[in-house]
C-alpha cells in the first residue's frame, strides 16, 4: 500500500468531493478515509488514499489535483503520507 | 491514523510559517582528481562533479513535489581544493583555473552554490594553501557560485596568526575586486575556527577529508515555525517556553530526516548528517531575531540577548537530536545579520552592535556572519576580528567564524545590498583602535591548556 494525503482547503461549494473522487476513480486511486471540518472559517477536507495501483506517476497526480483545485477555486494538495507520520508520530 | 488537525498543522507550517528544507548538499571527494598538470586536474574535477551530481537537482525537485515541502537550495561541497591542487598548482592563476572548473561543473548540474575552494591551515600553511588563499580575490570575483572557507585555528592546534594576518589583506582585496557589486565577493568567503567536516550550509561548506567518496547532508530551517509556536508561550515560564521550542525543533528535524533519507535512497549515495541550525532568511516572519524578541526582548541586542540565544540554541538541539539518527555540521541558531529581518532592523537602529554579536557567538553556532562594515576598515582590524572569533572558538571548543564585508566606498549609515537570500545590511561601525602590532607579530597562538586531554 502506498498512502498519500489529499487536502482541500477553501470556500465550500457543491461538488468538491465528487470531482476529486471522480479524478481518483479515473486513475485507480483508492480512497481509504475521508474527514472534514471547518478551521478558521475555511472548509478543510482530508482524504487518505492508496495510490499503489494508480495508472499515473505520483508527481502527475499531484499536478493534476493542483490544477483541478484551481479550476474549482480551492487549494488541493496531495502529499505522500510520510511527511505527516514522521512529524507527528515518534 | 493521522487526524485532520495534524495534517493541517504540518501544511500550516509549510504555507504560513515558511517551513522548508534549507538545503540538500551533496559532498563529493575530489582527492582522486589530483593530477600532474592543472588542466588535467580541472578536467578530472569537472568530470567527477558532473558525474556524481547530475541528478541532484531533479531528485530534489521530485522530493519537493512528492511531499509538498520546499527544498530551497541544492548544493555541492568538495574536498578542500588546496589539497586537490597541491600537486599541480604552481601559481595563484593555476588555482583560479580550478575555481572556474568548479563553477562550470556546478552550473552544469544546476545547483545554486558549490563550496570547498578551501584551505585548512589551523597550524600553518603549506605553499599550496598560501597560494589558494592569495588566489581568492581573483577566484571569487571571476566565478559566480564558488564559495570558499579557510580554517585558521582549532582547540587542538591553536591559531595560525600568519594566516589570520594574511586573510585581513585578502578580504580587503576580495572586497576591492568586487567593488562594483557592494563587495559581494566577501559574501562567498568565511574564516573559521574548529570548522566541521560535514557542514551543508554555505559559504563555509566543504567535503572533509575524513568523509567517504560521496555523501548527502541536509540543512533544515524553520525560525518562522518556532516563532509562531512561541505565540502560545507568551507570559509563560521557562519550562513551558523550552518545551515549546523543543517540540517544534523535533517536528522540523523529522522533516529534514525524511528528506535526507529519501534523497540518499533515490541518489544511491549514503546519508551523512542533518544540520539542526535554525537558518533565517530576509523574509518577514523567517527570523531568528524575531524568535529572540518573542522570548521577551524589546529588540535583538538588548541585555538578555545572549542568555535568550543560549537557551534557544540548546532547546533546538535537544529537540532535534532525537529526531535524527545523525546530527552534525554546525547545528545551532544562525545569526547572519543581512539575512535576518529583525537583525537588520536592530543593527540599523544601533541596538545591535558588533561587540554584542561577538558575545552572542559564544553561545550559538557560527559567528560574526554577514556583517557589512565600512570599506575603509583596515586589514589589521579585520584580522583582529578574525583572531577574536577564533579565540572564542578555540577556548570554548566550538565552531566560530567570520564573514564580514568591508563594503568599498560605503560607510556607517549607508546600506549594502547583496540580493536574494543574502539580503541587505546597514554598515555597522567597527572599533577603530589599532591592533596592527598584535596581528603582525607572526607565528601562532598555542593551543589552550584544556586541549591536552590524552
Amino acid at each position: 500500500m502506498n498512502k498519500a494525503i489529499i487536502t482541500v482547503v477553501g470556500q465550500d461549494t457543491v461538488g468538491i468531493i465528487a470531482r476529486v473522487c471522480t479524478y481518483l476513480s479515473d486513475h485507480r486511486v483508492n480512497v481509504l478515509d475521508i474527514s472534514q471540518t471547518i478551521i478558521d472559517g475555511f472548509f478543510n477536507m482530508m482524504m487518505i488514499v492508496d495510490y499503489a495501483k494508480a495508472d499515473e506517476e505520483f508527481g502527475t497526480i499531484v499536478d493534476d489535483l493542483d490544477a483541478l483545485g484551481e479550476d474549482i477555486g480551492v487549494r488541493i494538495r496531495c502529499q505522500r503520507e510520510e511527511i505527516f507520520t514522521k512529524m507527528h508520530r515518534v | 491514523m493521522l487526524n485532520i488537525m495534524e495534517v493541517h498543522e504540518t501544511n500550516q507550517m509549510i504555507e504560513q510559517e515558511k517551513l522548508d528544507v534549507r538545503t540538500i548538499t551533496m559532498g563529493i571527494s575530489l582527492l582522486d582528481c589530483a593530477a600532474g598538470t592543472v588542466d588535467e586536474t580541472c578536467a578530472n574535477v569537472y568530470d567527477k562533479i558532473t558525474r556524481y551530481a547530475k541528478d541532484l537537482v531533479p531528485t530534489g525537485e521530485a522530493i519537493e513535489r512528492d511531499y509538498g515541502i520546499p527544498i530551497v537550495n541544492k548544493r555541492i561541497t568538495v574536498t578542500p581544493i588546496s589539497l586537490v591542487g597541491a600537486s599541480s598548482c604552481r601559481s595563484t592563476k593555476d588555482f583560479v583555473k580550478i575555481a572556474h572548473a568548479m563553477d562550470r561543473a556546478a552550473k552544469e548540474c544546476g545547483v545554486d552554490l558549490i563550496g570547498g575552494y578551501s584551505a585548512l591551515v589551523s597550524k600553518s600553511m603549506t605553499p599550496a594553501e598560501e597560494l589558494l588563499i592569495r588566489s581568492l580575490p581573483q577566484a571569487l570575483s571571476e566565478t559566480d557560485i564558488v564559495c570558499s572557507s579557510v580554517n585558521v585555528g582549532s582547540t587542538k592546534t591553536g591559531i595560525d596568526m600568519n594566516a589570520v594576518e594574511l586573510l585581513g589583506h585578502v578580504i580587503k582585496d576580495i572586497a576591492a575586486a568586487t567593488a562594483d557589486n557592494d563587495s559581494y565577493g566577501c559574501v562567498k568567503f568565511v574564516a573559521f575556527c574548529n570548522v566541521p567536516d560535514d557542514n551543508p550550509f554555505m559559504a563555509g561548506g566543504f567535503h572533509g577529508v575524513t568523509e567517504g567518496d560521496a555523501v548527502i547532508n541536509v540543512g533544515v530551517s524553520g525560525p518562522g515555525v518556532v516563532s509562531r509556536a512561541l505565540d502560545a508561550a507568551k507570559g509563560k515560564d521557562f519550562e513551558f517556553l523550552c518545551e515549546t521550542i523543543k517540540r517544534t525543533a523535533f517536528k522540523i528535524t523529522r522533516v529534514g530526516q525524511l528528506v535526507a533519507q529519501e534523497a540518499s535512497r533515490r541518489l544511491g549515495i549514503p546519508f551523512g548528517i542533518i544540520d539542526l541550525s535554525l537558518a533565517p532568511t530576509p523574509a518577514v516572519g523567517d527570523s531568528v531575531g524575531e524568535v529572540l524578541e518573542k522570548i521577551g526582548l524589546e529588540q535583538v541586542g538588548a541585555p538578555g540577548t545572549t542568555a535568550a540565544l543560549a537557551m534557544l540554541n540548546d532547546q533546538v538541539k535537544k529537540g532535534g537530536i532525537m529526531a535524527s539518527s545523525y546530527v552534525g555540521g554546525l547545528s545551532g541558531a544562525f545569526i547572519p545579520v543581512s539575512e535576518d529581518k529583525n537583525m537588520i532592523d536592530a543593527a540599523g537602529s544601533g541596538c545591535l552592535t558588533i561587540e554584542k554579536l561577538e558575545a552572542m557567538t559564544c553561545v550559538c553556532s557560527v559567528g560574526l556572519d554577514m556583517i557589512a562594515i565600512p570599506g575603509d576598515t583596515t586589514a589589521a582590524t579585520i584580522s583582529g576580528l578574525i583572531a577574536d572569533e577564533a579565540a572564542i572558538g578555540m577556548v570554548n571548543q566550538k565552531t566560530t567564524a567570520v564573514r564580514v564585508i568591508p563594503v568599498v566606498g560605503k560607510g556607517v549609515g549607508e546600506q549594502a545590498n547583496f540580493g536574494g537570500l543574502m539580503g541587505y545590511a546597514p554598515i555597522m561601525p567597527v572599533n577603530k583602535a589599532s591592533c596592527a602590532a598584535f596581528v603582525t607579530r607572526g607565528g601562532r597562538i598555542p593551543a589552550p591548556i584544556h586541549s591536552f586531554k590524552n
